[in-house]
């Protein structure tokens, strides 16, 4: 059994705890040991942005992040976006614009995206463009994706 | 994915001795976008990551006019492009860091972990060769520094001996009337490997007619990111002109040994050097044109 280590953090601005392995990735850890099952695994090596995070305020694939390295760091995950009654405006933006189908890219699009507005809210739709080439999605063909991230700095703007 | 610890060096000194110490077995980790999958690949036998992301040498991001670049080797490509003096002066870098993987792996990888992982395809390393860099390196026997295009030896590997580091690169000031250039052909419009890529750096006349100097530097057509030595002494002193830039061109693909693969054959890949080669030496020239 591998050694495990003591790691402090911040996710979603909460203080957390946490015992892990030096090779569980942030992913891992995040799915396996705190039950946030919101950042998904794809492909595993930096490919799809289905595990997208926010890391001290930079987007990142968690899977390409080791767990201890987050010690005295700051994580945001899908999981904080949201209050309790109320969707953030990025999720609402997505079901208004119909941007998701099976749904399983739909968190790492969102990160992804809240990075974007968080750095350049009044984004062009080339920027866009190529700010979410790091996330794949297989169902929607990407327009819909595009719109809902436009409609959400509309919106944000307003 | 194979077990290994996990260290976070605080000083050069101490990440030198971990990996002096455990010679093979241990590997720095950086941005982690390559050495991660690497291992949960099975490619590297890993027993010790050595992080040195809390050393303060490795993240020095300083531009001077004067004195020129020092960038650590753990900075992110997205520090590179943040900094606006250092975008004008070195545009080629900036061409490369921010077509590194997409907006999540710009967020980690950094230029020099680029260049340790060694790739023949590796888009950040044209770049630092036409633009002079010099790698500085610690070790057991203390600090030294190498030119960048001695730097890699063979794919994924370097001239690293057992127990060194690379700290930083150091990139000279840009002369003026200079500039830099660099593009790869893939076949999609981002997130891709080269096919071939090109590097260029070009010094003109105050008149910006003639070539004072000029280096070019070639990925993905050798086992090792390639400098044109003949390509980039041949335009000294000569004309902007087409046919000055063909000879080059022409020159560049001669010392091109490219393999067949998955991404293209041999034969495409001198053909892309002689396209490249042109367009990274006019772009260059244009943006020294360009500037006020």
């Amino acid at each position: 059994m591998a050694r495990k280590s003591h790691v402090q953090t911040t996710i979603n601005g909460e203080t957390v705890e946490f015992l892990c392995e030096s090779r569980q990735s942030l992913l891992e850890v995040l799915r396996d040991e705190l039950y946030l099952t919101g950042a998904k695994e794809g492909c595993n090596n930096g490919n799809c942005g289905a595990c997208s995070v926010i890391l001290d305020g930079r987007l990142v694939n968690s899977c390409l992040v080791l767990g201890v390295e987050t010690e005295g760091k700051s994580v945001e995950t899908i999981e904080g976006l949201a209050e309790p009654d109320k969707l953030h405006p990025i999720q609402d933006a997505f079901l208004e614009n119909a941007a998701l189908q099976c749904g399983i890219c739909t968190p790492g699009f969102i990160m992804s995206a809240k990075a974007l507005l968080d750095s350049n809210p009044n984004p062009t739709e080339h920027e866009i463009r190529y700010w979410l080439a790091g996330n794949l999605c297989r169902c929607t063909g990407y327009d819909k994706i595009v719109k809902a991230v436009m409609d959400a700095a509309k919106e944000a703007s307003a | 994915m194979q077990d290994f610890s996990y260290v976070s060096a605080k000083t050069v000194p101490e990440a030198v001795a971990l990996l002096d110490e455990n010679g093979e077995k241990a590997r720095i980790l950086a941005g982690g976008t390559d050495l991660i999958v690497n291992i949960r690949e099975g490619r590297r036998d890993v027993g010790l990551v050595v992080d040195v992301k809390s050393i303060p040498e490795v993240n020095v991001l300083n531009y001077d006019a004067n004195t020129g670049l020092t960038l650590g080797a753990a900075v992110e490509c997205y520090k590179t492009y943040a900094v606006d003096a250092i975008c004008d002066a070195y545009p080629g870098l900036i061409d490369a860091t921010k077509i590194i993987g997409g907006t999540a792996i710009q967020g980690r990888a950094g230029v020099g972990g680029n260049l340790c992982n060694a790739s023949p395809a590796a888009d950040c390393i044209p770049p630092l060769i036409v633009l002079n860099a010099t790698c500085v390196i610690a070790g057991p026997n203390g600090e030294r520094e190498l030119p960048v295009e001695q730097f890699c030896t063979a794919p994924g590997q370097t001239a690293l001996e057992k127990g060194e580091m690379l700290v930083s690169l150091k990139i000279p000031a840009p002369a003026s009337n200079s500039s830099s250039f660099y593009l790869r052909f893939i076949p999609r419009n981002e997130m891709d490997i080269a096919v071939v890529g090109a590097g260029a750096s070009v010094t003109l006349d105050a008149a910006k007619q003639t070539i004072v100097s000029a280096r070019i530097a070639l990925a993905a057509v050798a086992p090792t990111p390639l400098f044109a030595e003949d390509a980039s002494a041949s335009l000294a002193g000569r004309e902007v002109s087409d046919a000055a830039i063909d000879d080059a061109a022409r020159a560049a693909q001669a010392i091109a040994r490219p393999i067949s693969d998955m991404r293209g054959t041999a034969e495409q890949r001198t053909h892309l050097v002689g396209v490249l080669t042109r367009r990274a030496l006019n772009g260059a020239i244009q943006r020294v044109r360009d500037a006020a």
